[in-house]
Protein backbone atom coordinates (compact mmCIF):
# COMPACT_ATOMS: atom_id res chain seq x y z
CA UNK A 1 0.00 0.00 0.00
CA UNK A 2 2.75 2.43 0.96
CA UNK A 3 4.46 1.60 -2.31
CA UNK A 4 1.63 3.53 -3.94
CA UNK A 5 0.85 6.17 -1.32
CA UNK A 6 4.43 7.18 -0.47
CA UNK A 7 5.60 8.15 -3.98
CA UNK A 8 2.33 10.00 -4.57
CA UNK A 9 2.90 12.10 -1.44
CA UNK A 10 6.50 12.83 -2.42
CA UNK A 11 5.80 13.66 -6.06
CA UNK A 12 2.81 15.90 -5.35
CA UNK A 13 4.35 17.84 -2.48
CA UNK A 14 7.84 18.22 -3.96
CA UNK A 15 6.58 19.42 -7.32
CA UNK A 16 4.03 21.69 -5.67
CA UNK A 17 6.79 23.25 -3.56
CA UNK A 18 9.05 23.76 -6.58
CA UNK A 19 6.30 25.40 -8.63
CA UNK A 20 5.04 27.60 -5.82
CA UNK A 21 8.57 28.61 -4.80
CA UNK A 22 8.10 27.21 -1.33
CA UNK A 23 11.54 25.63 -1.33
CA UNK A 24 12.95 26.98 1.90
CA UNK A 25 10.14 25.42 3.93
CA UNK A 26 10.51 22.16 2.07
CA UNK A 27 14.25 21.98 2.64
CA UNK A 28 13.82 22.66 6.31
CA UNK A 29 11.20 19.96 6.62
CA UNK A 30 13.36 17.40 4.82
CA UNK A 31 16.06 17.71 7.46
CA UNK A 32 13.58 18.01 10.26
CA UNK A 33 11.81 14.81 9.24
CA UNK A 34 14.83 12.59 9.85
CA UNK A 35 15.46 14.28 13.18
CA UNK A 36 11.89 13.92 14.37
CA UNK A 37 11.76 10.26 13.30
CA UNK A 38 14.88 9.53 15.30
CA UNK A 39 13.83 11.47 18.36
CA UNK A 40 10.39 9.85 18.31
CA UNK A 41 11.97 6.39 18.10
CA UNK A 42 14.28 7.14 21.00
CA UNK A 43 11.41 8.47 23.08
CA UNK A 44 9.25 5.49 22.18
CA UNK A 45 12.02 3.09 23.06
CA UNK A 46 11.59 3.41 26.83
CA UNK A 47 7.84 2.91 26.97
CA UNK A 48 7.86 0.15 24.38
CA UNK A 49 10.59 -1.80 26.22
CA UNK A 50 8.80 -1.40 29.53
CA UNK A 51 5.54 -2.55 28.05
CA UNK A 52 6.95 -5.46 26.07
CA UNK A 53 8.63 -6.62 29.28
CA UNK A 54 5.42 -6.49 31.29
CA UNK A 55 3.54 -8.26 28.53
CA UNK A 56 6.20 -10.95 28.35
CA UNK A 57 5.52 -11.68 32.02
CA UNK A 58 1.80 -11.87 31.28
CA UNK A 59 2.25 -14.25 28.39
CA UNK A 60 4.30 -16.66 30.53
CA UNK A 61 1.46 -16.99 33.05
CA UNK A 62 -1.97 -18.56 32.74
CA UNK A 63 -3.58 -15.11 33.03
CA UNK A 64 -4.87 -15.11 29.45
CA UNK A 65 -6.30 -18.60 29.83
CA UNK A 66 -8.00 -17.73 33.10
CA UNK A 67 -9.59 -14.60 31.71
CA UNK A 68 -11.15 -16.42 28.76
CA UNK A 69 -14.04 -17.77 30.84
CA UNK A 70 -15.40 -14.25 31.29
CA UNK A 71 -15.90 -14.08 27.54
CA UNK A 72 -18.05 -17.23 27.30
CA UNK A 73 -21.48 -15.46 27.25
CA UNK A 74 -20.22 -12.88 24.75
CA UNK A 75 -18.81 -15.59 22.47
CA UNK A 76 -22.09 -17.51 22.45
CA UNK A 77 -23.82 -14.33 21.37
CA UNK A 78 -21.29 -13.41 18.66
CA UNK A 79 -20.67 -16.92 17.33
CA UNK A 80 -23.98 -18.79 17.62
CA UNK A 81 -22.74 -21.48 15.19
CA UNK A 82 -19.75 -22.34 17.35
CA UNK A 83 -21.75 -22.90 20.53
CA UNK A 84 -20.78 -26.57 20.75
CA UNK A 85 -17.25 -26.16 19.46
CA UNK A 86 -15.17 -25.67 22.61
CA UNK A 87 -11.79 -25.80 20.84
CA UNK A 88 -12.45 -22.95 18.41
CA UNK A 89 -14.14 -20.86 21.10
CA UNK A 90 -11.07 -21.26 23.28
CA UNK A 91 -8.78 -20.09 20.48
CA UNK A 92 -10.99 -17.12 19.69
CA UNK A 93 -11.18 -16.05 23.31
CA UNK A 94 -7.40 -16.41 23.78
CA UNK A 95 -6.94 -14.08 20.80
CA UNK A 96 -9.46 -11.59 22.17
CA UNK A 97 -7.93 -11.52 25.65
CA UNK A 98 -4.44 -11.12 24.19
CA UNK A 99 -5.72 -8.17 22.13
CA UNK A 100 -7.45 -6.60 25.11
CA UNK A 101 -4.28 -6.84 27.19
CA UNK A 102 -2.28 -5.35 24.32
CA UNK A 103 -0.26 -8.54 23.68
CA UNK A 104 -0.12 -7.79 19.96
CA UNK A 105 2.69 -10.27 19.31
CA UNK A 106 0.76 -13.08 20.94
CA UNK A 107 -2.63 -12.14 19.56
CA UNK A 108 -1.87 -12.57 15.86
CA UNK A 109 -0.59 -16.19 16.01
CA UNK A 110 -3.56 -17.11 18.23
CA UNK A 111 -5.89 -15.44 15.76
CA UNK A 112 -4.37 -17.28 12.81
CA UNK A 113 -4.81 -20.54 14.69
CA UNK A 114 -8.48 -19.74 15.25
CA UNK A 115 -8.87 -18.92 11.54
CA UNK A 116 -7.34 -22.28 10.58
CA UNK A 117 -9.67 -24.16 12.92
CA UNK A 118 -12.66 -22.29 11.54
CA UNK A 119 -11.51 -23.14 8.03
CA UNK A 120 -11.79 -26.86 8.89
CA UNK A 121 -15.49 -26.34 9.61
CA UNK A 122 -15.96 -24.07 6.61
CA UNK A 123 -18.04 -25.56 3.80
CA UNK A 124 -16.77 -23.24 1.08
CA UNK A 125 -13.01 -23.09 1.42
CA UNK A 126 -12.48 -19.98 -0.71
CA UNK A 127 -15.11 -17.87 1.09
CA UNK A 128 -15.19 -16.41 4.61
CA UNK A 129 -17.66 -18.18 6.88
CA UNK A 130 -20.06 -16.27 9.14
CA UNK A 131 -17.92 -16.94 12.20
CA UNK A 132 -14.75 -15.83 10.41
CA UNK A 133 -16.38 -12.55 9.40
CA UNK A 134 -17.42 -11.82 12.95
CA UNK A 135 -13.96 -12.76 14.20
CA UNK A 136 -12.17 -10.46 11.75
CA UNK A 137 -14.47 -7.54 12.55
CA UNK A 138 -13.77 -7.93 16.25
CA UNK A 139 -10.06 -7.99 15.53
CA UNK A 140 -10.21 -4.82 13.45
CA UNK A 141 -12.14 -3.00 16.18
CA UNK A 142 -9.03 -3.37 18.41
CA UNK A 143 -10.44 -3.49 21.92
CA UNK A 144 -7.51 -2.63 24.18
CA UNK A 145 -7.26 -1.69 27.86
CA UNK A 146 -4.04 0.30 27.55
CA UNK A 147 -3.33 2.04 24.22
CA UNK A 148 0.43 1.82 24.81
CA UNK A 149 1.74 3.26 21.56
CA UNK A 150 -0.39 6.38 21.84
CA UNK A 151 0.60 6.91 25.46
CA UNK A 152 4.25 6.57 24.44
CA UNK A 153 3.86 9.13 21.64
CA UNK A 154 2.04 11.53 23.94
CA UNK A 155 4.67 11.36 26.63
CA UNK A 156 7.42 11.79 24.03
CA UNK A 157 5.75 15.03 22.92
CA UNK A 158 5.71 16.32 26.49
CA UNK A 159 2.04 15.82 27.31
CA UNK A 160 1.03 16.92 30.80
CA UNK A 161 -1.14 13.84 31.17
CA UNK A 162 -0.28 11.12 28.64
CA UNK A 163 -2.84 8.66 29.99
CA UNK A 164 -5.76 11.10 29.95
CA UNK A 165 -7.07 9.56 26.73
CA UNK A 166 -7.44 6.05 28.17
CA UNK A 167 -11.08 6.37 29.20
CA UNK A 168 -12.22 8.14 26.00
CA UNK A 169 -10.43 5.38 24.08
CA UNK A 170 -12.42 2.67 25.86
CA UNK A 171 -15.72 4.31 25.01
CA UNK A 172 -14.74 4.92 21.38
CA UNK A 173 -13.47 1.35 20.99
CA UNK A 174 -16.64 -0.15 22.42
CA UNK A 175 -18.78 1.98 20.12
CA UNK A 176 -16.62 0.95 17.15
CA UNK A 177 -16.92 -2.72 18.09
CA UNK A 178 -20.70 -2.57 18.55
CA UNK A 179 -21.18 -0.82 15.21
CA UNK A 180 -18.80 -3.30 13.54
CA UNK A 181 -20.67 -6.31 14.93
CA UNK A 182 -24.02 -4.82 13.97
CA UNK A 183 -22.97 -4.08 10.39
CA UNK A 184 -21.25 -7.47 10.12
CA UNK A 185 -24.53 -9.18 11.07
CA UNK A 186 -26.32 -7.28 8.31
CA UNK A 187 -23.59 -8.07 5.77
CA UNK A 188 -23.65 -11.74 6.77
CA UNK A 189 -27.41 -11.86 6.23
CA UNK A 190 -27.30 -10.04 2.90
CA UNK A 191 -24.50 -12.19 1.45
CA UNK A 192 -26.11 -15.44 2.46
CA UNK A 193 -26.44 -16.70 -1.13
CA UNK A 194 -25.32 -20.22 -0.32
CA UNK A 195 -24.50 -21.96 2.90
CA UNK A 196 -21.52 -20.69 4.84
CA UNK A 197 -20.03 -22.65 7.74
CA UNK B 1 -15.02 14.31 35.31
CA UNK B 2 -12.93 13.26 38.31
CA UNK B 3 -13.91 9.63 37.97
CA UNK B 4 -12.95 9.65 34.27
CA UNK B 5 -9.54 11.03 35.10
CA UNK B 6 -9.16 8.50 37.89
CA UNK B 7 -10.07 5.56 35.64
CA UNK B 8 -7.68 6.82 32.96
CA UNK B 9 -4.78 7.13 35.35
CA UNK B 10 -5.40 3.97 37.37
CA UNK B 11 -5.62 1.65 34.33
CA UNK B 12 -1.91 1.30 33.60
CA UNK B 13 -0.67 0.84 37.19
CA UNK B 14 -3.46 -1.69 37.83
CA UNK B 15 -2.59 -3.79 34.79
CA UNK B 16 1.13 -3.79 35.63
CA UNK B 17 0.42 -4.67 39.27
CA UNK B 18 -1.95 -7.49 38.31
CA UNK B 19 0.51 -8.99 35.84
CA UNK B 20 3.52 -8.83 38.16
CA UNK B 21 1.50 -10.37 41.01
CA UNK B 22 0.26 -13.09 38.70
CA UNK B 23 3.81 -13.87 37.65
CA UNK B 24 4.97 -14.06 41.27
CA UNK B 25 2.02 -16.25 42.21
CA UNK B 26 2.90 -18.75 39.49
CA UNK B 27 6.53 -18.71 40.65
CA UNK B 28 7.99 -17.38 37.42
CA UNK B 29 11.37 -15.69 37.19
CA UNK B 30 9.56 -12.42 36.79
CA UNK B 31 12.51 -10.10 36.25
CA UNK B 32 14.30 -12.36 33.76
CA UNK B 33 11.07 -12.65 31.80
CA UNK B 34 10.68 -8.89 31.91
CA UNK B 35 14.18 -8.44 30.44
CA UNK B 36 13.47 -10.90 27.62
CA UNK B 37 10.38 -8.93 26.68
CA UNK B 38 12.09 -5.57 26.99
CA UNK B 39 14.85 -6.72 24.61
CA UNK B 40 12.16 -7.63 22.09
CA UNK B 41 10.80 -4.11 22.60
CA UNK B 42 14.10 -2.61 21.44
CA UNK B 43 13.98 -4.66 18.26
CA UNK B 44 10.37 -3.75 17.51
CA UNK B 45 10.92 -0.05 18.04
CA UNK B 46 14.16 0.16 16.08
CA UNK B 47 12.70 -1.88 13.24
CA UNK B 48 10.08 0.81 12.59
CA UNK B 49 12.69 3.61 12.49
CA UNK B 50 13.34 3.41 8.72
CA UNK B 51 9.59 3.40 8.08
CA UNK B 52 9.16 6.43 10.29
CA UNK B 53 11.94 8.35 8.52
CA UNK B 54 10.35 7.68 5.14
CA UNK B 55 6.89 8.63 6.33
CA UNK B 56 7.95 11.71 8.27
CA UNK B 57 9.68 12.87 5.10
CA UNK B 58 6.53 12.42 3.03
CA UNK B 59 4.16 13.92 5.59
CA UNK B 60 6.50 16.76 6.48
CA UNK B 61 6.77 17.59 2.79
CA UNK B 62 3.00 17.52 2.39
CA UNK B 63 2.69 20.05 5.19
CA UNK B 64 5.62 22.35 4.39
CA UNK B 65 4.88 22.52 0.67
CA UNK B 66 1.37 23.79 1.39
CA UNK B 67 -0.38 20.81 -0.23
CA UNK B 68 -1.90 19.66 3.04
CA UNK B 69 -3.21 23.13 3.76
CA UNK B 70 -4.77 23.24 0.30
CA UNK B 71 -6.46 19.86 0.72
CA UNK B 72 -7.77 20.83 4.15
CA UNK B 73 -9.07 24.11 2.76
CA UNK B 74 -10.94 22.31 -0.01
CA UNK B 75 -12.42 19.72 2.34
CA UNK B 76 -13.27 22.19 5.11
CA UNK B 77 -16.81 23.20 3.99
CA UNK B 78 -17.92 19.55 3.87
CA UNK B 79 -16.19 18.65 7.16
CA UNK B 80 -17.66 21.71 8.87
CA UNK B 81 -21.15 20.48 8.08
CA UNK B 82 -20.24 17.18 9.74
CA UNK B 83 -18.67 19.12 12.62
CA UNK B 84 -15.42 17.18 12.09
CA UNK B 85 -12.13 19.06 12.64
CA UNK B 86 -10.44 19.27 9.23
CA UNK B 87 -6.95 18.93 10.73
CA UNK B 88 -7.82 15.30 11.50
CA UNK B 89 -8.89 14.36 7.99
CA UNK B 90 -5.47 13.01 6.88
CA UNK B 91 -5.40 10.74 9.94
CA UNK B 92 -8.93 9.48 9.34
CA UNK B 93 -8.03 8.55 5.76
CA UNK B 94 -4.68 6.92 6.50
CA UNK B 95 -5.63 5.08 9.69
CA UNK B 96 -7.23 1.97 8.13
CA UNK B 97 -4.52 1.73 5.44
CA UNK B 98 -1.19 1.96 7.22
CA UNK B 99 -0.19 1.46 10.85
CA UNK B 100 3.16 3.24 10.76
CA UNK B 101 1.75 5.85 8.37
CA UNK B 102 -0.96 6.75 10.84
CA UNK B 103 1.58 6.91 13.69
CA UNK B 104 3.54 9.45 11.64
CA UNK B 105 0.44 11.51 10.78
CA UNK B 106 -0.92 11.41 14.33
CA UNK B 107 2.44 12.53 15.73
CA UNK B 108 2.57 15.32 13.18
CA UNK B 109 -0.93 16.50 14.15
CA UNK B 110 -0.21 16.32 17.89
CA UNK B 111 2.99 18.26 17.41
CA UNK B 112 1.38 21.00 15.30
CA UNK B 113 -1.89 21.41 17.21
CA UNK B 114 -0.54 20.69 20.69
CA UNK B 115 -0.52 17.25 22.26
CA UNK B 116 -2.94 18.25 25.04
CA UNK B 117 -5.20 20.33 22.79
CA UNK B 118 -8.64 19.09 21.78
CA UNK B 119 -7.35 18.07 18.34
CA UNK B 120 -4.37 16.32 19.93
CA UNK B 121 -6.67 14.38 22.25
CA UNK B 122 -8.98 13.37 19.43
CA UNK B 123 -6.03 12.21 17.33
CA UNK B 124 -4.79 10.12 20.28
CA UNK B 125 -8.21 8.60 20.87
CA UNK B 126 -8.60 7.72 17.20
CA UNK B 127 -5.21 6.01 17.24
CA UNK B 128 -6.12 4.03 20.35
CA UNK B 129 -9.58 2.95 19.30
CA UNK B 130 -9.09 1.84 15.70
CA UNK B 131 -6.91 -0.67 13.85
CA UNK B 132 -5.06 -0.98 10.57
CA UNK B 133 -8.18 -2.58 9.14
CA UNK B 134 -6.93 -3.44 5.65
CA UNK B 135 -3.81 -5.12 6.99
CA UNK B 136 -5.74 -7.19 9.53
CA UNK B 137 -8.22 -8.42 6.92
CA UNK B 138 -5.41 -9.25 4.50
CA UNK B 139 -3.42 -11.24 7.08
CA UNK B 140 -6.37 -13.24 8.38
CA UNK B 141 -7.93 -13.94 4.99
CA UNK B 142 -4.71 -14.85 3.20
CA UNK B 143 -3.43 -17.26 5.87
CA UNK B 144 -6.19 -19.72 4.96
CA UNK B 145 -6.27 -18.78 1.24
CA UNK B 146 -9.67 -17.12 1.31
CA UNK B 147 -10.52 -15.31 -1.91
CA UNK B 148 -14.11 -14.21 -1.36
CA UNK B 149 -14.38 -11.91 1.62
CA UNK B 150 -18.14 -11.22 1.40
CA UNK B 151 -17.87 -7.43 1.83
CA UNK B 152 -16.24 -7.80 5.25
CA UNK B 153 -14.48 -4.52 4.44
CA UNK B 154 -17.76 -2.63 4.76
CA UNK B 155 -18.36 -3.88 8.29
CA UNK B 156 -14.75 -3.26 9.32
CA UNK B 157 -14.69 0.24 7.85
CA UNK B 158 -18.04 1.01 9.50
CA UNK B 159 -16.38 0.14 12.82
CA UNK B 160 -13.48 2.49 12.01
CA UNK B 161 -15.76 5.35 11.05
CA UNK B 162 -17.82 4.83 14.20
CA UNK B 163 -14.62 4.86 16.26
CA UNK B 164 -13.44 8.08 14.63
CA UNK B 165 -16.78 9.84 15.12
CA UNK B 166 -17.09 8.58 18.69
CA UNK B 167 -13.54 9.77 19.49
CA UNK B 168 -14.39 13.25 18.21
CA UNK B 169 -17.62 13.52 20.17
CA UNK B 170 -16.28 12.10 23.43
CA UNK B 171 -13.21 14.34 23.45
CA UNK B 172 -15.37 17.40 22.70
CA UNK B 173 -17.67 16.41 25.56
CA UNK B 174 -15.01 16.00 28.23
CA UNK B 175 -12.80 18.92 27.23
Amino acid sequence: MLNIVWPIFIIISFSFAIFSGNLENLNNSIFESTNSAISLSIDLLGTMCLWSGIMQIASKTSLVENLTRFLEPLLNFLFPKLKENKKIKKEISMNMIANILGLGNAATPLGLKAMKSMQEENEKKDTLSDSMMMFIVINTASIQIIPTTVIAIRSSLGSENPTSIVFPTWIATIIAAVVGVFVARIVIKLTKGEKHG
Amino acid sequence: MKIINFLSSVAMPMVILLIVMYGVKEKNKVFDTFLDGAKEGIKTTLSILPTLIGLFLAIGALRSSGVLELIIKIARPVLDILNFPSELMPLAILRPISGSGSIAVATDIMKNCGVDSLIGNIASTIMGSTETTLYTIAVYASCIKIKKTRYILIAALAADIAGIIASTIICQMIS
